[in-house]
């Protein structure tokens, strides 16, 4: 007789341990399956873990969690073929508790994160793939995996299995990706001694750095590169939207080999050792691609209902609200003994209600935008670039003649119209 | 049928590291598995209980982390495991360990007296293939070491058909029960635990014995004080190199390796003589 339980959670990542957390804090029997040899295994992100969510689930987890460095330094680079403008914050209020986010590893944060759920009282189970969900008169009971006498049942399941997720699909409750919804980003961990890290970043040893890099670092196509201090390893990467991929016939290896190689970055990890290699997808089709995200016995979290929101790089800390929002939803169904779709919906509500939803309401039209318009990337950077370098080098030119060749190279190469309805647009799809 | 198997938490060596400097094994640099030729002995285990039916009990030293191999084990179908972790054990090698775990194998077989225990060959990160024999020594017990098959088991007249592997070709021997065996890799193939081992595993917790909870030991064998090993130096083995692809005709693959036989000649007889 397979066994049944309250929920099963297909997928061990932060939306998946959030939840099964969660319902195992509430006293709820559940399984939390993950296909990795352990939760983490299969996981890439950048590498930023905010506070704020994570603190809800696990009080002053840095004082327990695999954590790397506490950021206190965020750098913006506009970058162009051989200069950079930069801006960014660097704060002292962010180098003490409760700290503002981290920089983490995720293979290691993960299972530690899971761990926090076995201990409430989740049973894990690893490298075990969940192959479909069990349908029995339009309600999913369970699940099907592929090992011998796999199913298991459950009154919800709660599905955390990723971006491509599968089990979603086969539900019907997603299309297939257009190339435009979903990023490819690859990235590498380089081991560098912690004293270069320091010299180089200009940190402490406790103090992290991350820095999110825009234009020719993607050579000019939607998307953004980043650099992201750990101990002793950096993790760069850099990400692009599939569809300006095709369109620009890049492959990312080269888009992150040229990044590696780029004048600026390079001095950044020189004599770095490269320790993992890592591609993953990133839905980032925002708002639109937020698929159905309860059924019958059934919800979705996480990457597996689309949420990211690719402007402010924040993705893990929404899987994890998704995930507790999810939990709450459940834990009131079992209350009432009902798990159908109208009772599910609570977690719909919930996170239309949230922050998640509203954020990416906001930014709705602002990948569509940059992609349609890539001037933004391909012009704009390196006007910029331009502009600073006329300004701050000394040949005499009084400085009021200066801002008037800036200005004049500016809308003259574009249009004092164009420029103006580019702003326009820009201020439109972010407002 | 009581099967124990003794099991260990072994550094990955696929990819550990050394420390250069120091000479030991920098174990943070690999996860912690259960040793590759202890998770077939468990799987001997659960298929020789598939004919006779009884007990598989999986046994191990470490620290408290331990556990996961145990319940790994259990994954593969064992019923019940016991972990022995005790600050006395600490750095024990392998005369200390063997002593150790037949300690605890008396307290086993004071529930249900034990019939077969099954080890692997050795363990990878120490490749020695001594606490086996060790433990059959002091349980006074038949050794069986490098089994490639357990091709009968014969509960009434209490006797073992086993094939051991030899350097050349293999030995079909008969033992008394209980007995001890080491096994191979290839005795068997790993199975794809069922969903049902896998729950059970997730929720089982193995008992642990510290050194008070077992009897009659003499804490001078146990751990650093009962080691008298001393590690000289610990190097990877080299990886092997890459063979040589012959190219041409049937002729003319024939006579160059007829050359390269000539040129090694002289490993060739060095090996024969053995």
């Amino acid at each position: 007789m397979p066994e049944k339980f309250d929920v099963i959670v297909v997928g061990a990542g932060p939306a998946g341990s959030s939840c099964a957390l969660t319902c195992a804090k509430n006293g709820l029997n559940v399984l939390l399956i993950e296909r990795g040899e352990y939760p983490g295994a299969k996981n890439v992100m950048g590498g930023v873990l905010y506070r704020k969510q994570m603190e809800e689930l696990v009080p002053e987890f840095w004082k327990e969690a695999p954590l790397e460095r506490p950021v206190i330094e965020q750098r913006f680079w506009m970058l162009d073929k051989e200069s950079v403008v930069q801006f960014g914050y660097k704060g002292l209020e962010w180098a003490v508790e409760p700290y503002n986010n981290f920089t983490v590893l995720r293979a290691q944060f993960d299972q530690w994160f899971a761990g926090k759920a076995v201990e409430a009282g989740a049973l894990l189970i690893n490298e075990t793939v969940v192959t479909e969900c069990i349908v029995e008169n339009g309600k999913v009971v369970g699940v099907r995996t592929d090992r011998p006498d796999g199913e298991v049942y459950a009154d919800v399941v709660v599905l955390a299995d990723g971006v491509n997720s599968l089990l979603s699909k086969q539900l019907g409750f997603h299309k297939e990706f257009r190339p435009d919804e979903v990023a490819l980003t690859v990235m590498e961990v380089i081991n560098l001694p912690k004293e270069k890290i320091n010299d180089r970043f200009n940190v402490e040893d406790n103090q992290g750095c991350t820095i999110e890099i825009f234009g020719d670092s993607t050579k000019g196509n939607l998307g953004t590169a980043f650099l992201y201090t750990n101990k002793d390893s950096l993790n760069i990467g850099v990400g692009t939207t599939l569809s300006s991929m095709i369109k620009a016939k890049l492959k990312p290896y080269e888009l992150l080999d040229y990044l590696k190689n780029h004048p600026m970055v390079k001095p950044l990890i020189d004599g770095g050792e490269s320790a993992e290699y890592l591609a993953h997808l990133i839905p980032e089709g925002g708002y639109r691609s937020v698929p159905k995200v309860a059924g019958n016995g059934v919800i979705v979290i996480g990457d597996a209902a689309q949420l990211v929101n690719a402007i402010h790089r924040e993705g893990s800390n929404m899987a994890m609200y998704s995930g507790k929002l999810a939990a709450e939803a459940v834990v009131q169904a079992k209350n009432r003994e009902d798990f159908s779709e109208s009772s599910l919906n609570s977690y719909r509500e919930a996170l239309y209600g949230s922050f998640i939803m509203k954020d990416l309401e906001k930014y709705k039209d602002a990948a569509h935008t940059f992609e349609k318009y890539p001037q933004y990337f391909n012009d704009y950077v390196p006007m910029m670039n331009k502009a600073m370098s006329k300004f701050f080098t000394v040949d005499g030119t009084p400085k009021r003649e200066k801002q008037k060749q800036i200005m004049k190279s500016v809308t003259g190469e574009k249009g004092t119209l164009r420029v103006l309805q580019d702003i326009y647009r820009a201020w439109k799809a972010v407002k | 049928m009581h099967i124990v198997v003794c099991v260990k938490q072994v550094p990955d060596t696929k990819i550990i590291k050394i420390n250069p400097k120091t000479n030991t094994l920098d174990r943070r640099s690999a996860p912690a598995i259960l040793n590759p030729y202890d998770a077939h002995a468990v799987q001997e285990a659960v298929k020789i209980k598939e004919k006779t039916g009884g007990t598989i009990s999986v046994l191990s030293m470490g620290p408290p982390q331990a556990t996961a191999v145990i319940k790994k084990s259990i994954e593969i179908g064992a019923d019940r495991g016991y972990l022995i972790s005790d600050r006395a054990f600490a750095g024990a090698d392998t005369l200390a360990t063997s002593y150790a775990l037949s300690k605890a194998l008396e307290r086993i077989s004071k529930d249900l007296p034990v019939d077969m225990v099954i080890c692997g060959k050795h363990a990878i990160d120490g490749d020695t293939g001594q606490v086996g024999p060790g433990i059959a020594r002091r349980m006074d017990i038949p050794p069986v070491t490098n089994v490639i098959e357990v091709t009968e088991v014969n509960q009434k007249e209490k006797t073992v058909l086993i094939k051991r592997k030899l350097t050349s070709g293999y030995e079909l021997i008969q033992s008394e029960l209980p007995c001890l065996l080491t096994v191979e890799k290839e005795i068997n193939d790993i199975d794809y635990s069922p969903m049902p081992n896998m729950i059970k595993a997730a929720r089982y917790e193995p008992t642990i014995w510290a050194v008070s909870d077992l009897e009659n030991v003499e804490r001078t064998q146990l751990g650093l004080k009962g080691s008298p090993t001393i590690v000289g130096k610990m190097f990877s083995p080299p990886r092997p190199e890459g063979g040589k692809r012959l190219e041409g005709s049937a002729d003319e693959q024939v006579s160059q390796l007829m050359e390269v036989l000539m040129e090694k000649k002289d490993l060739l007889t060095i090996q024969s003589s053995k």
